[in-house]
């Protein structure tokens, strides 16, 4: 073998590559299929993170359900309104503008404020720490503080806070649940962007009790709900509800009443 | 009488799934229901009788005339790629349901080794131009033929009551086992 073979090798392979990418280019001319244009420019439009909160395999599934009239653009929770208005219009349809739903942690037992009840060095996992005795910290409902939120969040919109609670970022949060069904204790929970009081606890034992494990656990002394009338709080079952039906999007309650500061204002009034 | 002879060598006696193990791939994948693994067999048949034919063609008119021997695994893949793109197009022209069914195992073919197989030992046997095809043929053929007696055994195997935990993959490879042994009989046919 002499050194011209090398300079034969890359002609031929040359010509054999260009020769069939030729055919190929024509074949994929004649064969063409006419699919539906509009397909491709939903695929654009909607954030290709392939999450599935629609309901479908990824984005491309959902564009296709869009076109074939399965779908409404709202079902994406994720996709911005703007480009949903955009998705509506080359469908032709009237867009429903849908309030942005986000994550709020309904908690505040970080490490400072939830007792530790024993030395835990099992798998690092919220979901393995809840399955055998619920991990290191003391309350049996509130965060175990292991991140299974954090890793389950497509869009890095959870972050850890320095004592061991996650604290979602409003402004990155699509909605798209995933952390709500990472959660194994659920106390994440999906709200409308509006909505800004929170009781930020789901311990539902007795007061007691519940103030033995957390400093910030809600102790249903109910007194939310004398404060307004019933119409905004509820306490049932050992736990204050807002009843976000009566209660208007202005905070009337000064949380500050709140002995245990459970009742917090989330986020900005005023966000979207 | 020799074609014959290539033929159900490469067909029955030397089948290209149940006796060298090649093309497991689409074997498993395709071969739940009847209708879709009797397109997957026509489809690799054709593959596999276009690939005979070009390789043999560049092999013998391009390769060894140049002395580019060593060059013949990369020119095979080509020729395969571009083949398995041309029937991909194809199939979606002429039937968008049986592309659905055959799915993801549609492009597979290209790397399917039981193709490139073909292509080496075709060349590997000295085969001229007509066997070379016939053997093509027949190993599509014999693949098809494998394909579609696994698919018959699973939809009766639907039916049956498989213990646990061989359910799925398990059973699967217990039926391809039994088929390659019941092919091992042809050996003495030739």
């Amino acid at each position: 073998m002499d050194i011209s073979s090398i300079f034969y090798a890359i002609i031929t392979m040359g010509v054999l590559g260009f020769v069939f990418s030729a055919g190929l280019s024509i074949a994929s001319k004649k064969l063409s299929v006419k699919e539906d244009p509009r397909i491709t420019k939903i695929i654009d439009l909607l954030p290709g993170a392939n999450c599935g909160a629609c309901g479908y395999a990824g984005c491309a599934a959902m564009a296709e359900a869009l076109v074939s009239g399965k779908a409404e653009p709202a079902n994406c929770p994720v996709a911005n309104s703007e480009n949903l208005s955009k998705i509506a219009e080359i469908l032709g349809l009237e867009v429903t503008e849908k309030e942005r739903k986000v994550a709020v942690v309904l908690c505040q037992g970080d490490t400072n404020n939830q007792k530790k009840k024993a030395e835990y060095l099992g798998v690092q996992t919220c979901l393995a720490a809840h399955l055998v005795g619920g991990g290191p910290r003391a309350c049996n409902w509130g965060c175990i503080g292991y991140g299974d939120c954090i890793r389950a969040c497509p869009f890095d919109a959870i972050h850890m806070s320095e004592n061991g609670l996650p604290v979602v970022d409003r402004e990155k949060c699509t909605g798209c649940g995933k952390c709500v069904e990472a959660c194994p204790r659920n106390i994440i929970e999906l709200h409308p962007i509006s909505r800004h009081v929170f009781v930020l606890c789901k311990n539902r034992d007795n007061p007691k009790l519940a103030r033995s494990v957390c400093k910030t656990a809600c102790i249903s002394c109910g007194i939310c709900e004398r404060a307004t009338g019933g119409k905004g709080f509820k306490v049932i079952n050992n736990l204050a509800e807002v009843d976000y039906d009566l209660y208007t999007k202005e905070p009337v309650l000064p949380t500050d009443k709140c002995p245990t500061k459970c009742i917090v204002i989330v986020g900005n009034p005023g966000e979207t | 009488m020799n074609l014959l002879l290539i033929f159900i060598s490469a067909a029955v006696v030397n089948n290209y799934v149940l006796t060298y193990f090649l093309g497991l791939c689409p074997f498993v994948g395709v071969s739940k229901k009847i209708g879709p693994a009797v397109s997957m067999g026509l489809a690799t048949t054709f593959v596999m009788t276009m690939t005979a034919t070009v390789t043999w063609l560049i092999y013998h008119l391009i390769l060894v005339p140049l002395k580019l021997e060593f060059l013949q695994i990369v020119s095979f893949i080509l020729v395969i790629a571009s083949l398995v793109q041309l029937v991909e197009m194809f199939v979606r022209k002429v039937s968008k349901p049986l592309y659905d069914a055959l799915g993801i195992y549609l492009p597979l073919i290209t790397t399917n080794c039981a193709i490139l197989g073909l292509a080496l030992f075709m060349v590997m046997k000295q085969y001229d131009f007509i066997e070379g095809i016939i053997f093509g043929f027949g190993a599509g053929a014999g693949f098809t033929l494998a394909i579609v007696i696994m698919a018959g055994i699973r939809t009766q195997l639907e039916l049956a009551d498989v213990p646990e935990p061989f359910k799925g993959a398990g059973i699967t490879m217990i039926t391809a086992g039994c088929l390659a042994l019941a092919f091992m009989g042809f050996a003495g046919l030739i």
